[in-house]
This record gives structure tokens, sequence and C-alpha cells, in this order.
């Protein structure tokens, strides 16, 4: 009776949010995957029809069109945007571990009693909604905002920078946004660190500098690079920032994406930029998919 | 030895300076008399009296609160149920297939979760609206909770476990009377992760929303396009003081709770 209730309740266990993710995530990236390949159509849903049985399966398979994907490749736009998203995400990560390497560092080396209080600070901001944390910003950035009127009255410039809708302000917001990213997992590697390494580096010779390239930097590679991806993915992705920091000249495929959407409503288009957008951040993905398994094995 | 150099005190204080100042701002500038955001006119709390008689912000923020709540409860269960799955569950049929689609929403980007969710309500004729932003959230919700979750499963110690089996438990039974008490830090930690992932969702919830059903974040969202108000750093605020509140009162809370758990 017990091994019988048991075998239920398993199976139970596994099959309901087995079936719930098939049905609200598998099954939708496929209707995306299917829906990439049908043709525009000017109606209500705005693409071919998708579901018409198995009956036809052959005739529906030479109706698949890679004209999207074509149209992809035409327009140089799309190209744009993706290169572009990526060096964005990519300066943005660069810039992110330049900040987060030293404050990790300061953490890892704070005295015992205050650091779990320092770990809060750096959570604390990732709680609050990043719709805000970016909103925030315009204020600060904007031509007659608080830095112009701060480093107009210093006497720093005489005319106010033009920062917001620009790529600097979509740096500045990815980097705002995306830093306890970085820092949390620099600091894990950090904190664990034997410093005795550091000591017997110093005993020997080591300037406290060489010390910092030889010993430090080289043992906190797991977290350096745990870190940048955890960045650098949902920054190629991102629609937010560039929407609301960036110009009309930002181009990043999120945003790319929002547009063929919402505006152009040509879904089969935007379908087609998703698995593309997909595609292009399986590699980062899978190195960090290793990364976890191996820390966690 | 940790040293601790004058270096390492600069770059916290900057660091925390740069996190904190901007939102800090945003608070100050809440209180400001002056309409124009960007200069200060006196203390007030008039946007704040302004925003009790603003409907469409107060139908905002119940849509949310309501959306929230049940998305982070119902994400709680699932992702709970998919941590023992995958913790617990040993050898089933898909496997690899089932932790893949508890590990891909994680990473996935959000307008790539929106777009795929819109198109399956679209497929299938649901009527968008208040349900179809609650089903987008659980899904990419519940993944976080999983992942919670099974940190805390893999830790602990199975022995209690095991000992309730040998002393007549049901599987069930043990599991409420022994594995969900131990785990009850970390489910009650999703909950919360869910909730304000939830509350802070504007690109999933623009994707799968319908007539009447506008969340908070889209409300500030299409206000901030529109420019910088006053109004909208008093909603900010009270966010970010309501997240403040909940997060410290939770650390406590574990805080006061830990010596007594650990023997």
């Amino acid at each position: 009776m017990h091994a019988l209730r048991s075998f239920f309740a398993r199976r139970v266990v596994i099959a309901i949010p087995y079936l719930w993710l098939a049905v609200f995530f598998l099954a939708p990236f496929l209707i995306v995957l299917k829906i990439s390949f049908s043709a525009t159509a000017i109606a209500m849903p705005p693409y071919a029809p998708v579901f018409d049985g198995l009956a036809n399966l052959w005739e529906r398979v030479q109706d698949l069109s890679f004209d999207n994907y074509v149209w992809l490749t035409e327009d140089a736009l799309y190209i744009k945007a993706y290169l572009s998203s990526v060096k964005i995400a990519l300066i943005s990560t660069v810039i992110t571990l330049l900040i987060g390497y030293p404050l990790a560092l300061a953490m890892a080396r704070a005295p015992d009693r205050i650091r779990p209080l320092l770990l809060m600070a750096i959570i604390l901001p990732f709680w609050t909604s990043f719709l805000i944390r970016v909103y925030a910003w315009i204020g600060i950035l904007k031509p007659e905002g608080l830095l112009n009127q701060l480093l107009l009255s210093l006497g720093v410039i005489d005319q106010p920078l033009t920062i917001i809708n620009t790529n600097w302000a979509v740096y500045i917001g990815i980097v705002y946004s995306y830093l306890p990213f970085m820092v949390l997992p620099l600091y894990a590697t950090l904190e664990k660190m034997d410093y005795r390494l550091i000591e017997a580096a110093n005993d020997l010779g080591a300037t406290p500098l060489g010390a910092f390239w030889k010993i430090t930097v080289p043992l906190s590679v797991p977290g350096i690079l745990a870190g940048s991806l955890l960045v650098f993915i949902p920054a190629v992705g991102e629609f937010v920032i560039p929407d609301l920091l960036g110009g009309s000249d930002t181009l990043m495929i999120g945003r790319t994406l929002w547009v063929e959407f919402f505006y152009n409503r040509d879904w089969p288009v935007a379908s087609a930029v998703a698995i593309v957008l997909l595609l292009l951040l399986v590699v980062p993905i899978v190195i960090f998919q290793k990364m976890q398994q191996r820390a966690s094995s | 030895m940790r040293r601790f150099t004058s270096f390492n005190l600069v770059a916290l204080v900057f660091g925390l300076a740069f996190l904190y100042l901007p939102i800090l701002i945003l608070i100050i500038y809440s209180f400001n008399a002056s309409r124009i955001v960007t200069v200060w006119g006196g203390f007030s709390t008039r946007w704040y009296v302004e925003l009790m008689h603003n409907e469409s912000i107060l139908d905002a923020a119940w849509v949310t609160l309501r959306v929230g709540l049940l998305s982070a409860s119902v994400a709680t269960v699932l992702g709970t149920l998919a941590a023992l799955a995958l913790v617990r569950g040993g050898r089933f049929w898909g496997r690899t297939l089932f932790s893949g689609m508890v590990f891909a929403p994680l990473v996935m980007p959000e307008v790539i979760t929106g777009l795929s969710l819109l198109l399956l309500f679209v497929a299938i004729n649901f009527d968008r609206g208040f349900w179809t932003v609650t089903i987008a959230h659980i899904t990419f919700s519940m993944c976080f909770v999983a992942v919670v979750v099974q940190s805390r499963l893999l830790s602990f110690d199975r022995s209690l476990e095991e000992a309730a089996l040998d002393l007549g438990a049901t599987p069930v039974k043990t599991f409420f009377a022994v594995t969900l008490p131990l785990i009850a830090p970390a489910v009650i930690a999703g909950w919360m992760l869910a909730f304000s992932l939830s509350l802070d969702d504007l690109v999933i919830a623009s994707f799968t929303t319908g007539p009447g059903a506008t969340t908070l974040p889209m409300k500030i969202y299409s206000q901030v396009r529109r420019g910088v108000t006053p109004e909208i750093n008093a909603v900010c605020t009270i966010l970010v003081a309501l997240v403040t509140l909940g997060v410290l009162t939770a650390s406590i809370l574990g805080k006061a709770r830990s010596p007594a758990r650990t023997p």
C-alpha cells in the first residue's frame, strides 16, 4: 500500500511542474519556431495558420518559408542591431567588472562583523524594481539634470553634457542595473580565497600589486567568468534600458524585436529575430551551465 | 590575514554611493514641491496626495498586487515540486528535458519569453488579461523558486528523512513533517523572489496582457516615456520603501530563527 502510494506521489510531484513547463515554456517556444518559418499575413493573428492537423505534414513542410530569415540578412538593420547589442553588452560587462572587482575585493577583506551587512547592501538594490532603478538615472543624466548641474557649478564643464539618449547612458544603465550580478559571484570566490598565499607572496618579496596580479586575479577567474556571463547574457537581450536611456540611434536587438512586434506588427519577423537572438546566446549560456555544473559537483 | 587597505575603503565608499545615490535622489525629489523634477522647490507631500486620487495608478497597483500574490504562491508550489523532482525524483523519462526547461527561463531574454507566451495564447485563442499575465509570471518565476529550493534540498541532512521513513512514516507524511519544515526558509525566500519578480516585470506583462489588466510597471513605463513626473517619483519611493521593509524584515526574521535551528 505504502509503496503504491509513494509511487503515485512521486509521479505527481514530477508530473505537475513537468506538464506546466511543457505547456507554458516548451510549446510556446515551438510555436515561435514555427511562426518564424511562416509567411506574414495581413489578418489577426497576422501570420499564416499554425495548427492545421498532422494530416498534410509533407505539404506543411513544403509551406515552411525561410523568407523571414532571408529578410533578416538582407536588411542591414538587423545585422547591425545584433552586432551592436553584442558590442554594447561586451563594453558594459567590462565596465561592470572594472567597478565590481574592487568593490567585491573590499567586501571580501572587510572585517568579519560587517561583511554580512555589506552583502545585504549589495543585494538590497537587486530587490528593488529594475524599472525604478533605470528611471532614477533619467533625472540625473538629463541635459538640465543633476549631474550637469553639479558639473556646471563645480566648473568642470561650461556646456551641459548630452548623456541621455546616447550609448553612454545605456552603458551607465546596464552597469548600474547589473552590478550586483557581477559583485556577488566575485565576492563568493574572493571570500573563500586562502589569504596565506598572499602572505607567502609578500614574504617572498612580491609587491602588493604583484601579489594581486599573480595570485588574487588568477584565483578569482571562476568568479570573473560567472559574473561576466551573468551581466553579458541578459544585457544582450535588454529592452528597458536602451528604450528609456538610449537614443534613436541606439540599436539593440531586444528593442528591434519589440518594435517589430508592437509597431510593425510583423509577428513572423519578430519570431525569427527571437530565434536568432537565442542562437546567439547559446554559446555563452552553455559555457555558463558547464561552469555551474562543475561548481556544484 | 585579510588586510583592509585605504584603497579597499575608497572602492567600498564609491561602489555603495554609486548603488544608492540614484535611488536616494529619486526619493528626495519625490518630496519636491516643484513640478519641474530637477529644480528643488521646497519640501512637500503633495505628489503623494495626488497619487491617492489617481485612479489609473491605483488600479494598476491593485492589478499588480493581485498578479504578484497569486503568481508567487502558485510559482512557489510548482517551483518546490520541480526542485523535489530534480533532487529526489531519481531517474524519469525526459529528465534532461525537464531540467533544461527549469533552467532555460532563467537565462532567456524577457522579450523572447513574452513573445512566445503571447503567441501561445493567440494560437489557442485564450482571452488575454489578468490570467495570461498571471500564468506568464508563474512560468518564469517558478524556475527561480526551483533553483532556490533545490540548493537547500541539496545541502541538508538526508538522514532525518530516512529516520522518519524507517519509523514508518509515509513519504508524503515525511515530506510534510520533516522535509518541508527543513526547506521552509528556502521556500519562503523563493516566494519573496517570485513576488518581487512579478512586481518588477514590465516586458513579459506587456506582451501577455490584454484590456483591463495594466500592471504598475506598465503604467510607470508609459508615463516615463512621456517624461519624468514627480508623481512617478512618489510611486517609486513607495515601492522602494515597501521592498526595503520586506527584505529587512525577512532578514531579521531569518537571523532570529537561525540560532534555534542549528543544534
